[in-house]
């Protein structure tokens, strides 16, 4: 029985889509069988994220309508044989969904899928309602700004009146500069606010930029960001990952070059 | 003001841990500004029949403080009132 996992967050544009794509992505290569489902109707965004837009037939809301099977709107990763989308429909609204429906969707894919990653779209209306409708966990994605954090709290909240059994936080896009210098909040901090279990810190890399360009998750990659998101990966699949140090902020390299340089 | 908070630079991340807390409680309290807004109108409307206060010195709000019943914290209102003349009004 797979595990039904919602990426969720209150706030805009924090990265709940490209923290989807990366972890769900990572959950692949970890050789589970993996379905993102873009639930965000109306914006779609996971497929060009993932780099699947151009092999959409059937969507989210036609198999809630009934217009095709599962199966048929499932886009298989060319990438990863075990990695699927199920994109969301552009041209329609959230109340084309109830979350019944959602529920219902998510025990069916149970029974095929390792893991359903739910890509929930920003508010606290219909569209968050029927992301979270059949989610055992849910994964709160916060930058470490007080309009993130604030808004994480609220989600929090109805997070723990909803069936939800476990949530977890993933403070991303730190900039452990700032934080040094005391100009931004650390992971520790947001913890201490959100008072909720951390599974991830994601820093700011450029490198996120670039992979969303190319429509190819950057996990697993020789990265910061790609490193964090695998160990949210391996943290979700049970394994015990000690958490990046983020203050080596340098790859081996460039760290041998600015010795070279000082010496 | 506790002697940690004196010896903590009020950097940015610190204004805003601080501001985030503050905001969260009422957040969390259910209660919306227009309702602290009602809150503090009547609490001055009352305390202005007996005594003369500071309407600009006045500062209501929700905190927290540690409950004397069960260990931990719970949300208090806080009402710090300059009194400017204490009216003999019957």
């Amino acid at each position: 029985m797979g595990e039904v996992i919602v990426v969720t967050s209150g706030k805009g544009g924090v990265g709940k889509t490209t923290s989807t794509a990366n972890i769900g992505t990572g959950l692949a290569k970890l050789d589970k069988k993996v379905v993102l489902i873009d639930t965000d109707i109306g914006l779609r965004n996971l497929d060009v994220v993932m780099g699947l837009e151009n092999r959409i037939v059937y969507n989210l809301v036609d198999v809630i309508e009934g217009n095709c099977r599962i199966k048929q709107a499932l886009i298989k990763d060319k990438r990863y044989p075990n990695l699927y989308l199920l994109p969301s429909a552009q041209t329609r609204d959230k109340t084309s969904v109830t979350p019944e429906q959602m529920k219902k969707l998510a025990d069916e894919l149970r029974e095929e899928f390792d893991y359903i990653l739910m890509d929930c779209p920003a508010g606290i209306e219909q569209g968050f309602k029927n992301a979270i409708a059949g989610a055992d966990r849910a994964l709160v994605v916060s930058t470490p700004e007080v309009s993130a954090v604030r808004d994480a709290d609220r989600i929090i909240g109805l997070l723990e009146a909803s069936e939800i059994k476990q949530t977890h936080l993933i403070v991303n896009r730190l900039r452990s500069d700032m934080v040094k210098r005391g100009d931004m909040m650390s992971s520790d901090d947001v913890v201490e606010i959100l008072a909720v279990d951390l599974i991830g810190v994601v820093p700011d890399d450029e490198n996120i930029v670039i992979s969303t360009n190319q429509g190819e998750p950057l996990v697993g990659s020789d990265t910061l960001a790609g490193q964090a998101y695998m160990n949210i990966s391996r943290r979700i699949i049970g394994e015990e990952v000690p958490y990046l140090d983020l203050n080596g902020k340098q790859g081996l390299f460039s760290k041998l070059a600015s010795l070279l340089k000082k010496n | 003001m506790s002697l940690a908070d004196f010896f903590r630079k009020k950097t940015s991340s610190n204004i805003a841990k601080d501001r985030l807390k503050l905001v969260l409680v009422s957040d969390r309290a259910g209660c919306s500004p227009e309702i602290m807004e009602q809150i503090k109108n009547d609490i001055i409307a009352v305390i202005s029949r007996y005594i003369e206060i500071d309407m600009e010195g006045l500062d209501i709000k929700i905190t927290q403080t540690e409950s004397e019943t069960n260990n931990g914290t719970v949300p208090a209102l806080f009402a710090n009132i300059p009194i400017k003349d204490l009216k003999t009004k019957k």
